[in-house]
Protein backbone atom coordinates (compact mmCIF):
# COMPACT_ATOMS: atom_id res chain seq x y z
CA UNK A 1 0.00 0.00 0.00
CA UNK A 2 3.01 2.36 1.00
CA UNK A 3 3.95 2.05 -2.65
CA UNK A 4 0.49 3.44 -4.10
CA UNK A 5 1.56 6.73 -3.15
CA UNK A 6 5.39 6.94 -4.59
CA UNK A 7 6.16 9.71 -7.16
CA UNK A 8 6.79 6.83 -9.85
CA UNK A 9 2.53 5.89 -9.25
CA UNK A 10 1.69 9.18 -9.21
CA UNK A 11 2.97 9.98 -12.66
CA UNK A 12 1.55 6.81 -14.03
CA UNK A 13 -1.41 7.71 -12.84
CA UNK A 14 -0.78 11.09 -14.36
CA UNK A 15 0.35 9.54 -17.47
CA UNK A 16 -3.09 7.54 -17.73
CA UNK A 17 -5.48 10.70 -17.17
CA UNK A 18 -3.36 12.68 -20.09
CA UNK A 19 -3.70 9.60 -22.93
CA UNK A 20 -7.17 9.26 -21.71
CA UNK A 21 -7.94 12.35 -22.41
CA UNK A 22 -6.31 12.57 -25.95
CA UNK A 23 -8.03 9.37 -26.71
CA UNK A 24 -11.17 11.20 -25.54
CA UNK A 25 -10.41 13.99 -28.56
CA UNK A 26 -9.68 11.56 -31.72
CA UNK A 27 -12.08 8.98 -30.88
CA UNK A 28 -14.64 10.89 -29.59
CA UNK A 29 -15.88 12.55 -33.01
CA UNK A 30 -15.77 9.24 -34.65
CA UNK A 31 -18.10 8.17 -31.93
CA UNK A 32 -20.74 10.85 -32.80
CA UNK A 33 -20.43 9.76 -35.87
CA UNK A 34 -21.49 6.17 -35.40
CA UNK A 35 -24.26 7.22 -33.11
CA UNK A 36 -25.73 9.68 -35.58
CA UNK A 37 -25.54 7.15 -38.63
CA UNK A 38 -28.37 5.42 -36.58
CA UNK A 39 -30.66 8.84 -36.43
CA UNK A 40 -33.09 9.89 -38.88
CA UNK A 41 -32.86 14.08 -39.76
CA UNK A 42 -35.17 15.22 -37.75
CA UNK A 43 -33.16 13.18 -34.20
CA UNK A 44 -30.00 14.46 -35.61
CA UNK A 45 -30.41 17.93 -34.97
CA UNK A 46 -32.96 17.59 -31.86
CA UNK A 47 -31.28 14.91 -30.16
CA UNK A 48 -28.41 15.28 -28.04
CA UNK A 49 -25.09 14.11 -29.92
CA UNK A 50 -24.06 11.63 -27.85
CA UNK A 51 -27.14 9.91 -27.25
CA UNK A 52 -29.42 6.77 -29.15
CA UNK A 53 -32.18 7.65 -30.00
CA UNK A 54 -34.82 5.60 -32.60
CA UNK A 55 -32.49 3.35 -34.28
CA UNK A 56 -32.58 4.09 -37.80
CA UNK A 57 -29.50 2.55 -39.01
CA UNK A 58 -30.82 0.68 -41.21
CA UNK A 59 -33.39 2.74 -43.06
CA UNK A 60 -30.36 5.45 -43.23
CA UNK A 61 -28.90 2.56 -45.00
CA UNK A 62 -31.61 1.90 -47.95
CA UNK A 63 -31.77 5.79 -48.33
CA UNK A 64 -28.14 6.13 -48.92
CA UNK A 65 -27.73 3.12 -51.59
CA UNK A 66 -30.93 3.61 -53.42
CA UNK A 67 -30.71 7.92 -53.43
CA UNK A 68 -29.66 8.79 -56.89
CA UNK A 69 -29.95 5.48 -58.70
CA UNK A 70 -27.69 3.62 -56.09
CA UNK A 71 -24.53 6.17 -56.87
CA UNK A 72 -23.15 5.79 -53.32
CA UNK A 73 -22.54 2.25 -53.99
CA UNK A 74 -20.80 3.33 -57.07
CA UNK A 75 -18.59 5.72 -55.64
CA UNK A 76 -17.34 2.86 -53.24
CA UNK A 77 -16.67 0.83 -56.21
CA UNK A 78 -15.27 3.85 -57.91
CA UNK A 79 -12.77 4.51 -54.63
CA UNK A 80 -11.79 0.54 -54.59
CA UNK A 81 -10.70 1.01 -58.07
CA UNK A 82 -8.83 4.50 -57.54
CA UNK A 83 -7.16 3.35 -53.93
CA UNK A 84 -7.29 -0.13 -53.71
CA UNK A 85 -6.29 -1.12 -57.45
CA UNK A 86 -4.17 1.90 -57.78
CA UNK A 87 -2.14 1.86 -54.56
CA UNK A 88 -1.95 -2.43 -55.53
CA UNK A 89 0.01 -1.55 -59.20
CA UNK A 90 1.43 1.54 -58.05
CA UNK A 91 3.18 -0.43 -54.80
CA UNK A 92 4.14 -2.88 -57.99
CA UNK A 93 5.94 -0.30 -59.84
CA UNK A 94 7.76 1.73 -56.65
CA UNK A 95 9.52 -2.10 -55.58
CA UNK A 96 10.42 -2.46 -59.38
CA UNK A 97 12.11 0.52 -59.19
CA UNK A 98 13.36 0.57 -56.08
CA UNK A 99 14.90 -3.07 -56.35
CA UNK A 100 16.75 -1.56 -59.33
CA UNK A 101 18.17 1.32 -57.32
CA UNK A 102 19.07 -1.00 -54.71
CA UNK A 103 20.46 -4.12 -56.73
CA UNK A 104 22.02 -2.70 -59.63
CA UNK A 105 24.85 -0.22 -60.63
CA UNK A 106 24.59 2.30 -63.83
CA UNK A 107 26.00 5.72 -64.50
CA UNK A 108 24.04 8.59 -62.48
CA UNK A 109 22.01 6.40 -59.64
CA UNK A 110 22.19 8.61 -57.52
CA UNK A 111 21.35 11.50 -59.28
CA UNK A 112 18.34 10.11 -60.48
CA UNK A 113 17.19 9.21 -57.27
CA UNK A 114 17.64 12.29 -55.65
CA UNK A 115 15.36 13.72 -58.78
CA UNK A 116 13.05 10.74 -57.52
CA UNK A 117 13.29 12.31 -54.09
CA UNK A 118 12.34 15.91 -55.16
CA UNK A 119 9.63 14.66 -56.78
CA UNK A 120 8.38 13.49 -53.31
CA UNK A 121 8.18 17.01 -51.61
CA UNK A 122 6.62 18.74 -54.83
CA UNK A 123 3.60 20.15 -54.28
CA UNK A 124 0.45 18.74 -55.77
CA UNK A 125 -1.16 22.21 -56.81
CA UNK A 126 2.23 21.98 -58.81
CA UNK A 127 1.06 19.01 -60.46
CA UNK A 128 -2.67 19.03 -60.71
CA UNK A 129 -3.24 21.92 -62.58
CA UNK A 130 -1.19 21.53 -65.61
CA UNK A 131 -2.57 17.59 -65.19
CA UNK A 132 -5.79 19.05 -66.02
CA UNK A 133 -5.05 21.10 -68.84
CA UNK A 134 -2.44 18.43 -70.43
CA UNK A 135 -5.73 15.80 -69.76
CA UNK A 136 -8.42 18.38 -71.63
CA UNK A 137 -5.87 18.04 -74.70
CA UNK A 138 -5.89 14.45 -74.71
CA UNK A 139 -9.15 14.13 -73.71
CA UNK A 140 -8.42 12.75 -70.41
CA UNK A 141 -10.70 15.00 -68.67
CA UNK A 142 -13.86 13.61 -66.52
CA UNK A 143 -12.75 9.89 -67.38
CA UNK A 144 -11.53 7.17 -65.16
CA UNK A 145 -7.74 7.40 -66.41
CA UNK A 146 -7.30 11.42 -65.88
CA UNK A 147 -7.30 10.44 -62.71
CA UNK A 148 -6.26 7.05 -61.78
CA UNK A 149 -3.05 6.92 -63.80
CA UNK A 150 -1.59 9.75 -62.05
CA UNK A 151 -2.30 8.02 -59.13
CA UNK A 152 0.00 5.26 -59.44
CA UNK A 153 3.11 7.39 -59.40
CA UNK A 154 4.58 7.28 -56.06
CA UNK A 155 8.01 9.04 -55.36
CA UNK A 156 7.94 8.30 -51.62
CA UNK A 157 7.05 4.49 -52.62
CA UNK A 158 9.76 4.29 -54.87
CA UNK A 159 12.00 5.89 -51.58
CA UNK A 160 10.55 3.44 -49.07
CA UNK A 161 10.90 0.57 -51.58
CA UNK A 162 14.66 0.96 -51.93
CA UNK A 163 15.28 1.07 -48.01
CA UNK A 164 13.21 -2.93 -47.55
CA UNK A 165 14.88 -3.79 -50.47
CA UNK A 166 18.23 -3.02 -48.55
CA UNK A 167 16.91 -4.46 -45.35
CA UNK A 168 15.25 -7.65 -46.86
CA UNK A 169 16.97 -8.99 -49.83
CA UNK A 170 20.75 -10.01 -48.95
CA UNK A 171 22.68 -9.38 -52.19
CA UNK A 172 24.59 -13.14 -52.04
CA UNK A 173 21.09 -15.13 -52.54
CA UNK A 174 20.44 -12.53 -55.47
CA UNK A 175 23.69 -13.86 -56.53
CA UNK A 176 22.89 -17.15 -55.90
CA UNK A 177 19.86 -17.33 -58.29
CA UNK A 178 21.67 -15.60 -60.96
CA UNK A 179 24.19 -18.27 -60.22
CA UNK A 180 21.86 -20.94 -60.74
CA UNK A 181 21.06 -18.90 -63.79
CA UNK A 182 17.72 -17.42 -63.49
CA UNK A 183 17.20 -13.94 -65.22
CA UNK A 184 17.08 -10.82 -63.41
CA UNK A 185 13.56 -10.88 -63.52
CA UNK A 186 12.73 -14.52 -62.70
CA UNK A 187 15.36 -13.63 -59.70
CA UNK A 188 13.14 -10.60 -58.76
CA UNK A 189 9.78 -12.39 -58.94
CA UNK A 190 10.70 -15.52 -57.46
CA UNK A 191 13.55 -14.94 -54.67
CA UNK A 192 13.17 -10.92 -53.80
CA UNK A 193 9.92 -10.54 -53.85
CA UNK A 194 8.58 -13.13 -51.42
CA UNK A 195 11.35 -11.57 -49.00
CA UNK A 196 9.73 -8.55 -49.31
CA UNK A 197 6.01 -9.25 -48.97
CA UNK A 198 5.43 -7.59 -45.26
CA UNK A 199 7.13 -4.74 -46.83
CA UNK A 200 5.30 -4.61 -49.93
CA UNK A 201 2.25 -4.90 -47.84
CA UNK A 202 3.14 -1.44 -45.42
CA UNK A 203 4.17 0.52 -49.02
CA UNK A 204 0.71 -0.71 -49.90
CA UNK A 205 -1.17 0.69 -47.01
CA UNK A 206 1.40 3.99 -47.09
CA UNK A 207 0.64 4.54 -51.14
CA UNK A 208 -3.32 3.54 -50.59
CA UNK A 209 -3.62 5.90 -47.54
CA UNK A 210 -1.91 9.02 -50.39
CA UNK A 211 -4.46 7.84 -52.77
CA UNK A 212 -7.33 7.77 -50.45
CA UNK A 213 -6.60 11.18 -49.05
CA UNK A 214 -5.61 12.98 -52.20
CA UNK A 215 -9.36 15.26 -53.00
CA UNK A 216 -7.27 17.93 -55.07
CA UNK A 217 -6.36 15.80 -58.49
CA UNK A 218 -9.90 14.44 -58.45
CA UNK A 219 -11.80 17.51 -57.65
CA UNK A 220 -10.11 18.78 -60.26
CA UNK A 221 -10.77 16.68 -63.21
CA UNK A 222 -13.81 14.88 -62.54
CA UNK A 223 -17.16 16.45 -63.11
CA UNK A 224 -19.17 13.65 -64.01
CA UNK A 225 -20.77 11.90 -60.15
CA UNK A 226 -20.80 8.59 -61.47
CA UNK A 227 -16.69 9.13 -61.49
CA UNK A 228 -16.26 10.32 -58.47
CA UNK A 229 -14.01 8.77 -55.58
CA UNK A 230 -16.59 8.28 -52.31
CA UNK A 231 -15.00 11.30 -50.42
CA UNK A 232 -15.77 13.73 -53.33
CA UNK A 233 -18.98 12.53 -53.35
CA UNK A 234 -19.74 13.10 -50.08
CA UNK A 235 -18.13 16.51 -50.83
CA UNK A 236 -20.59 17.13 -53.36
CA UNK A 237 -23.94 15.75 -51.15
CA UNK A 238 -22.35 18.30 -48.11
CA UNK A 239 -22.79 21.29 -50.59
CA UNK A 240 -26.31 20.55 -51.05
CA UNK A 241 -26.91 20.43 -46.77
CA UNK A 242 -26.87 24.53 -47.50
CA UNK A 243 -30.34 24.13 -50.19
CA UNK A 244 -31.65 20.72 -48.21
CA UNK A 245 -31.12 19.95 -45.01
CA UNK A 246 -32.47 16.49 -45.98
CA UNK A 247 -29.05 15.67 -46.77
CA UNK A 248 -27.39 16.22 -43.30
CA UNK A 249 -28.01 12.53 -42.25
CA UNK A 250 -27.02 11.01 -45.82
CA UNK A 251 -23.68 12.70 -45.33
CA UNK A 252 -23.26 11.55 -41.86
CA UNK A 253 -24.30 7.93 -42.49
CA UNK A 254 -22.38 8.08 -46.31
CA UNK A 255 -19.46 8.92 -44.04
CA UNK A 256 -19.99 6.46 -41.58
CA UNK A 257 -19.99 3.68 -44.25
CA UNK A 258 -16.80 4.65 -45.87
CA UNK A 259 -14.33 5.03 -42.98
CA UNK A 260 -15.69 1.54 -41.02
CA UNK A 261 -14.12 -0.66 -43.31
CA UNK A 262 -11.10 1.17 -43.78
CA UNK A 263 -10.68 1.32 -39.79
CA UNK A 264 -11.48 -2.32 -39.69
CA UNK A 265 -8.73 -3.41 -42.45
CA UNK A 266 -6.23 -0.67 -40.57
CA UNK A 267 -6.88 -2.15 -37.12
CA UNK A 268 -6.05 -6.05 -39.10
CA UNK A 269 -2.78 -4.75 -40.17
CA UNK A 270 -1.55 -2.53 -37.64
CA UNK A 271 1.97 -4.24 -37.68
CA UNK A 272 2.73 -3.15 -41.32
CA UNK A 273 1.89 0.52 -41.26
CA UNK A 274 3.68 0.54 -38.24
CA UNK A 275 6.33 -1.39 -40.06
CA UNK A 276 6.24 1.34 -42.42
CA UNK A 277 6.45 4.51 -40.32
CA UNK A 278 9.70 3.22 -38.60
CA UNK A 279 11.43 2.03 -42.11
CA UNK A 280 10.54 5.99 -43.13
CA UNK A 281 11.36 7.50 -39.82
CA UNK A 282 14.63 5.63 -38.17
CA UNK A 283 16.80 5.18 -41.41
CA UNK B 1 18.32 6.82 -67.78
CA UNK B 2 18.36 5.02 -70.79
CA UNK B 3 22.06 4.47 -70.72
CA UNK B 4 22.66 1.69 -67.60
CA UNK B 5 26.69 0.08 -67.96
CA UNK B 6 26.68 -3.68 -66.27
CA UNK B 7 28.19 -4.01 -62.87
CA UNK B 8 32.05 -3.45 -62.55
CA UNK B 9 32.45 -7.26 -62.10
CA UNK B 10 30.56 -8.59 -65.05
CA UNK B 11 32.21 -6.03 -67.36
CA UNK B 12 34.14 -8.25 -69.32
CA UNK B 13 31.32 -10.13 -70.83
CA UNK B 14 29.82 -6.69 -73.27
CA UNK B 15 26.78 -9.30 -74.12
CA UNK B 16 25.51 -10.64 -71.23
CA UNK B 17 26.51 -6.59 -70.31
CA UNK B 18 23.79 -5.68 -72.69
CA UNK B 19 21.54 -8.17 -71.59
CA UNK B 20 21.81 -6.42 -68.09
CA UNK B 21 21.46 -3.18 -69.05
CA UNK B 22 17.97 -3.87 -70.59
CA UNK B 23 17.06 -5.77 -67.91
CA UNK B 24 17.76 -2.86 -65.65
CA UNK B 25 15.37 -0.36 -67.47
CA UNK B 26 12.59 -3.35 -67.64
CA UNK B 27 12.71 -2.06 -63.76
CA UNK B 28 12.87 1.47 -64.25
CA UNK B 29 10.39 1.85 -66.91
CA UNK B 30 6.88 1.56 -65.69
CA UNK B 31 7.75 3.90 -63.01
CA UNK B 32 9.79 6.45 -65.15
CA UNK B 33 7.22 6.51 -67.90
CA UNK B 34 4.58 7.42 -65.56
CA UNK B 35 6.67 10.06 -63.43
CA UNK B 36 7.81 11.36 -66.96
CA UNK B 37 3.93 12.12 -67.79
CA UNK B 38 2.21 13.33 -64.65
CA UNK B 39 5.48 14.82 -62.50
CA UNK B 40 8.20 15.92 -65.09
CA UNK B 41 6.42 17.02 -67.71
CA UNK B 42 3.53 18.94 -65.82
CA UNK B 43 6.07 20.74 -63.87
CA UNK B 44 7.88 22.05 -66.97
CA UNK B 45 4.59 22.63 -68.40
CA UNK B 46 3.68 24.75 -65.62
CA UNK B 47 7.13 26.38 -66.13
CA UNK B 48 6.19 27.44 -69.56
CA UNK B 49 2.61 28.50 -68.87
CA UNK B 50 3.84 30.95 -66.38
CA UNK B 51 4.96 32.68 -69.22
CA UNK B 52 2.10 32.95 -71.51
CA UNK B 53 -1.68 34.82 -70.95
CA UNK B 54 -4.82 33.86 -72.70
CA UNK B 55 -6.20 37.05 -74.36
CA UNK B 56 -9.63 36.91 -76.21
CA UNK B 57 -9.74 38.33 -79.99
CA UNK B 58 -11.72 40.95 -80.69
CA UNK B 59 -14.09 42.95 -79.23
CA UNK B 60 -17.05 40.81 -79.14
CA UNK B 61 -15.22 37.83 -77.30
CA UNK B 62 -16.01 35.69 -80.56
CA UNK B 63 -13.09 33.85 -82.39
CA UNK B 64 -11.93 31.83 -79.17
CA UNK B 65 -8.41 32.75 -77.10
CA UNK B 66 -5.03 34.01 -78.55
CA UNK B 67 -2.03 32.62 -76.33
CA UNK B 68 0.80 35.39 -76.41
CA UNK B 69 3.84 35.59 -74.23
CA UNK B 70 4.35 37.76 -71.49
CA UNK B 71 7.62 37.06 -70.27
CA UNK B 72 7.00 37.69 -66.08
CA UNK B 73 4.25 39.66 -66.25
CA UNK B 74 2.26 36.80 -64.52
CA UNK B 75 5.13 36.69 -61.74
CA UNK B 76 4.58 40.21 -61.13
CA UNK B 77 1.18 40.38 -61.11
CA UNK B 78 1.03 37.08 -58.57
CA UNK B 79 4.42 38.69 -56.21
CA UNK B 80 1.86 42.90 -56.83
CA UNK B 81 -1.79 40.27 -55.65
CA UNK B 82 -2.61 41.33 -51.83
CA UNK B 83 -4.45 38.31 -51.89
CA UNK B 84 -1.54 36.14 -52.92
CA UNK B 85 0.42 37.94 -50.17
CA UNK B 86 -2.48 38.06 -47.39
CA UNK B 87 -2.90 33.81 -48.58
CA UNK B 88 0.82 33.68 -47.63
CA UNK B 89 0.41 35.90 -44.16
CA UNK B 90 -2.56 33.56 -43.39
CA UNK B 91 -0.54 30.27 -44.00
CA UNK B 92 2.26 31.43 -41.60
CA UNK B 93 0.15 32.24 -38.99
CA UNK B 94 -1.11 29.39 -38.92
CA UNK B 95 2.24 26.97 -39.55
CA UNK B 96 3.38 29.12 -36.77
CA UNK B 97 0.91 27.82 -33.85
CA UNK B 98 0.18 24.28 -35.86
CA UNK B 99 3.62 22.83 -35.99
CA UNK B 100 4.97 23.78 -32.70
CA UNK B 101 2.07 22.72 -31.29
CA UNK B 102 1.50 18.91 -33.15
CA UNK B 103 5.26 18.51 -32.78
CA UNK B 104 5.03 19.38 -28.87
CA UNK B 105 1.90 17.70 -27.94
CA UNK B 106 3.22 14.56 -29.54
CA UNK B 107 5.97 14.55 -28.37
CA UNK B 108 5.10 14.47 -24.99
CA UNK B 109 2.27 12.08 -25.97
CA UNK B 110 5.18 9.22 -27.19
CA UNK B 111 7.11 10.51 -24.52
CA UNK B 112 4.64 9.24 -22.06
CA UNK B 113 3.47 6.28 -24.20
CA UNK B 114 7.06 5.00 -23.43
CA UNK B 115 6.57 4.54 -19.85
CA UNK B 116 3.47 2.63 -19.96
CA UNK B 117 2.63 -1.18 -19.92
CA UNK B 118 2.83 -2.97 -22.81
CA UNK B 119 -0.42 -3.50 -23.35
CA UNK B 120 -1.75 -0.19 -22.30
CA UNK B 121 0.54 1.42 -25.27
CA UNK B 122 -0.59 -0.79 -27.90
CA UNK B 123 -4.39 0.16 -26.91
CA UNK B 124 -3.93 3.95 -26.61
CA UNK B 125 -1.61 3.75 -30.08
CA UNK B 126 -4.60 2.28 -31.67
CA UNK B 127 -6.64 4.82 -30.69
CA UNK B 128 -4.77 8.31 -31.09
CA UNK B 129 -3.94 6.86 -35.10
CA UNK B 130 -7.91 6.12 -35.63
CA UNK B 131 -8.31 9.61 -37.21
CA UNK B 132 -5.12 9.41 -39.64
CA UNK B 133 -6.95 7.12 -41.72
CA UNK B 134 -10.19 9.02 -42.59
CA UNK B 135 -9.59 11.35 -45.38
CA UNK B 136 -9.31 14.84 -44.78
CA UNK B 137 -12.40 15.84 -46.91
CA UNK B 138 -14.59 13.37 -44.24
CA UNK B 139 -12.88 14.50 -41.25
CA UNK B 140 -13.37 18.38 -42.47
CA UNK B 141 -17.58 17.02 -43.12
CA UNK B 142 -17.64 15.54 -39.52
CA UNK B 143 -15.73 18.34 -37.71
CA UNK B 144 -18.25 20.66 -39.70
CA UNK B 145 -21.08 19.46 -38.53
CA UNK B 146 -19.05 19.20 -34.68
CA UNK B 147 -19.34 23.29 -35.23
CA UNK B 148 -22.49 23.18 -36.72
CA UNK B 149 -25.30 24.35 -33.43
CA UNK B 150 -28.30 22.03 -33.34
CA UNK B 151 -26.52 19.20 -34.27
CA UNK B 152 -23.42 19.24 -32.30
CA UNK B 153 -22.69 18.11 -28.69
CA UNK B 154 -20.04 20.81 -28.38
CA UNK B 155 -21.35 23.78 -29.12
CA UNK B 156 -24.26 22.89 -26.73
CA UNK B 157 -21.15 22.47 -24.20
CA UNK B 158 -20.06 26.14 -25.21
CA UNK B 159 -23.18 27.77 -24.31
CA UNK B 160 -23.93 25.70 -21.46
CA UNK B 161 -20.37 27.28 -19.89
CA UNK B 162 -21.50 30.93 -20.73
CA UNK B 163 -19.19 30.96 -24.10
CA UNK B 164 -20.54 32.18 -27.18
CA UNK B 165 -19.65 29.82 -30.14
CA UNK B 166 -18.96 31.71 -33.46
CA UNK B 167 -16.76 30.37 -36.17
CA UNK B 168 -16.52 34.27 -37.75
CA UNK B 169 -13.35 35.82 -37.47
CA UNK B 170 -9.93 34.89 -38.69
CA UNK B 171 -8.66 33.16 -35.66
CA UNK B 172 -11.71 31.06 -35.35
CA UNK B 173 -11.10 30.24 -38.86
CA UNK B 174 -7.39 29.24 -38.15
CA UNK B 175 -7.97 27.36 -34.96
CA UNK B 176 -11.25 25.36 -36.30
CA UNK B 177 -9.05 24.56 -39.31
CA UNK B 178 -5.77 24.03 -36.92
CA UNK B 179 -8.29 21.60 -34.69
CA UNK B 180 -8.94 19.20 -37.33
CA UNK B 181 -5.42 18.90 -38.91
CA UNK B 182 -4.46 18.30 -35.21
CA UNK B 183 -6.74 15.44 -34.93
CA UNK B 184 -6.00 13.91 -37.63
CA UNK B 185 -2.22 14.02 -37.55
CA UNK B 186 -1.44 13.88 -33.74
CA UNK B 187 -1.49 9.75 -33.60
CA UNK B 188 0.39 9.48 -36.88
CA UNK B 189 3.74 11.68 -35.39
CA UNK B 190 2.83 10.38 -32.23
CA UNK B 191 3.33 6.72 -33.29
CA UNK B 192 6.15 7.65 -35.19
CA UNK B 193 8.09 9.37 -32.49
CA UNK B 194 7.48 6.26 -30.09
CA UNK B 195 8.96 3.92 -32.54
CA UNK B 196 11.74 5.90 -32.94
CA UNK B 197 11.72 6.05 -29.16
CA UNK B 198 11.34 1.89 -29.08
CA UNK B 199 15.14 2.04 -31.31
CA UNK B 200 16.35 4.03 -28.11
CA UNK B 201 18.96 1.35 -26.66
CA UNK B 202 17.86 0.51 -22.99
CA UNK B 203 20.88 0.93 -21.27
CA UNK B 204 21.60 4.41 -22.48
CA UNK B 205 18.34 4.91 -20.62
CA UNK B 206 19.81 3.10 -17.19
CA UNK B 207 22.51 4.26 -16.91
CA UNK B 208 20.97 7.92 -16.91
CA UNK B 209 18.89 6.32 -14.84
CA UNK B 210 21.82 5.17 -12.38
CA UNK B 211 23.36 9.10 -12.58
CA UNK B 212 20.31 10.31 -10.73
CA UNK B 213 17.99 11.73 -13.87
CA UNK B 214 14.40 11.73 -13.24
CA UNK B 215 12.22 11.38 -15.76
CA UNK B 216 11.35 14.11 -17.08
CA UNK B 217 15.44 15.13 -17.51
CA UNK B 218 15.62 11.64 -19.41
CA UNK B 219 13.28 12.92 -21.32
CA UNK B 220 14.32 16.03 -22.40
CA UNK B 221 18.40 15.59 -22.62
CA UNK B 222 18.70 11.90 -23.09
CA UNK B 223 15.59 10.54 -25.48
CA UNK B 224 14.84 13.77 -27.23
CA UNK B 225 18.39 14.57 -28.97
CA UNK B 226 18.38 10.22 -29.48
CA UNK B 227 15.44 10.83 -31.37
CA UNK B 228 16.34 14.36 -33.05
CA UNK B 229 16.24 12.76 -36.92
CA UNK B 230 12.73 11.49 -36.43
CA UNK B 231 11.62 14.78 -35.36
CA UNK B 232 13.68 16.78 -37.97
CA UNK B 233 12.27 14.90 -40.31
CA UNK B 234 8.60 14.72 -39.11
CA UNK B 235 8.59 18.47 -39.22
CA UNK B 236 10.01 18.64 -42.62
CA UNK B 237 7.24 16.59 -43.84
CA UNK B 238 4.84 18.27 -41.08
CA UNK B 239 5.59 21.82 -42.96
CA UNK B 240 5.47 20.34 -46.57
CA UNK B 241 1.59 18.97 -45.80
CA UNK B 242 0.72 22.06 -43.83
CA UNK B 243 1.42 25.02 -46.48
CA UNK B 244 -0.51 22.76 -48.88
CA UNK B 245 -3.80 23.63 -46.72
CA UNK B 246 -6.41 23.27 -48.92
CA UNK B 247 -9.13 20.67 -48.50
CA UNK B 248 -9.95 21.49 -44.90
CA UNK B 249 -10.16 25.40 -45.33
CA UNK B 250 -12.37 24.44 -48.59
CA UNK B 251 -15.08 22.78 -46.88
CA UNK B 252 -15.02 24.90 -43.90
CA UNK B 253 -15.80 28.17 -46.33
CA UNK B 254 -19.31 27.39 -46.31
CA UNK B 255 -19.99 28.12 -42.29
CA UNK B 256 -16.90 30.01 -41.67
CA UNK B 257 -17.05 33.87 -42.81
CA UNK B 258 -13.64 34.66 -42.68
CA UNK B 259 -12.13 31.83 -44.84
CA UNK B 260 -12.27 33.94 -48.41
CA UNK B 261 -11.35 31.65 -51.58
CA UNK B 262 -7.94 32.79 -51.86
CA UNK B 263 -7.84 31.84 -48.05
CA UNK B 264 -4.41 29.73 -48.54
CA UNK B 265 -1.96 29.75 -51.49
CA UNK B 266 -3.22 26.80 -52.65
CA UNK B 267 -6.78 27.85 -52.40
CA UNK B 268 -5.19 30.69 -54.33
CA UNK B 269 -4.08 28.88 -57.43
CA UNK B 270 -7.18 27.06 -57.20
CA UNK B 271 -8.89 30.26 -57.53
CA UNK B 272 -7.28 31.72 -60.04
CA UNK B 273 -7.30 28.79 -62.36
CA UNK B 274 -10.59 27.43 -61.82
CA UNK B 275 -12.83 30.57 -61.12
CA UNK B 276 -10.88 33.21 -63.25
CA UNK B 277 -9.41 30.77 -65.57
CA UNK B 278 -6.34 33.19 -65.83
CA UNK B 279 -4.07 29.58 -65.81
CA UNK B 280 -0.83 31.86 -66.38
CA UNK B 281 -1.83 33.78 -63.16
CA UNK B 282 -2.00 30.17 -61.30
CA UNK B 283 0.81 28.59 -63.18
CA UNK B 284 2.99 31.44 -61.81
CA UNK B 285 1.94 31.42 -58.36
CA UNK B 286 2.56 27.54 -58.29
CA UNK B 287 5.51 27.85 -59.43
CA UNK B 288 5.93 31.02 -56.89
CA UNK B 289 4.69 28.58 -54.31
CA UNK B 290 7.41 25.27 -55.48
CA UNK B 291 10.46 27.51 -54.82
CA UNK B 292 9.08 28.72 -51.39
CA UNK B 293 8.27 24.84 -50.51
CA UNK B 294 12.23 24.24 -51.84
CA UNK B 295 13.51 26.77 -49.81
CA UNK B 296 11.30 25.84 -46.66
CA UNK B 297 12.76 22.22 -46.81
CA UNK B 298 15.86 23.02 -47.34
CA UNK B 299 16.12 25.12 -44.37
CA UNK B 300 14.08 22.84 -41.88
CA UNK B 301 16.50 20.11 -43.55
CA UNK B 302 19.38 22.46 -42.36
CA UNK B 303 18.31 23.36 -39.14
CA UNK B 304 17.62 19.64 -38.08
CA UNK B 305 21.24 18.54 -39.46
CA UNK B 306 22.68 21.61 -37.65
CA UNK B 307 20.63 20.20 -34.18
CA UNK B 308 21.74 16.52 -35.27
CA UNK B 309 25.50 17.47 -34.93
CA UNK B 310 25.63 19.38 -31.92
CA UNK B 311 23.98 16.67 -29.91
Amino acid sequence: MKRMSTPHSISRVASFAVLILFSLYTLGPLVWLLIASTKSNADLIGTPGFAFSDFQLWDNLVTLFTREGGIYGRWLVNTMLYAVLGAFLSTVISFMAGHAFEKFQFRGKEKLFGFVLLGALLPAAVTAMPLYLLASQLGLVNTFWGVFLPFLVSPFGVYLARIFSRAYVPNEVLEAARIDGANEIRTFRNVAVPMMLPAFVTVLLVTFNGIWNNFFLPLLMLSDPRLYPVALGIYSWNTQTVSNPEMYHLVVVGSAVTIVPVIIVFMMLQKYWKAGMGEGAVK
Amino acid sequence: MTQHVARPARRGRSKQGVTRSLQVAFFLFPFFSLFLLFTVVPVVYTAGLSLFSEQSDGGLGLGGTQTIFVGFANYLSALTSPEFMTSFLTIGAYCLIYIPLLMGLSLVLAMVLDSLVERARKYFQLSLYLPNIVPGIIASVIWLYLYTPGISPLTDAFGALGLEWSLDGQPQAIFAVMNITIWAHLGYNVVLFYSALQAVPRDVLEAGLIDGAGPTKTAVSIKLPLISGTVGLAVLFTVIGAVQLFAEPFLLRSRATSITSTWTPNMFIYNAAFERHDFGLAAAASVLFAVIIGLASYFVTRASNLNGQRS
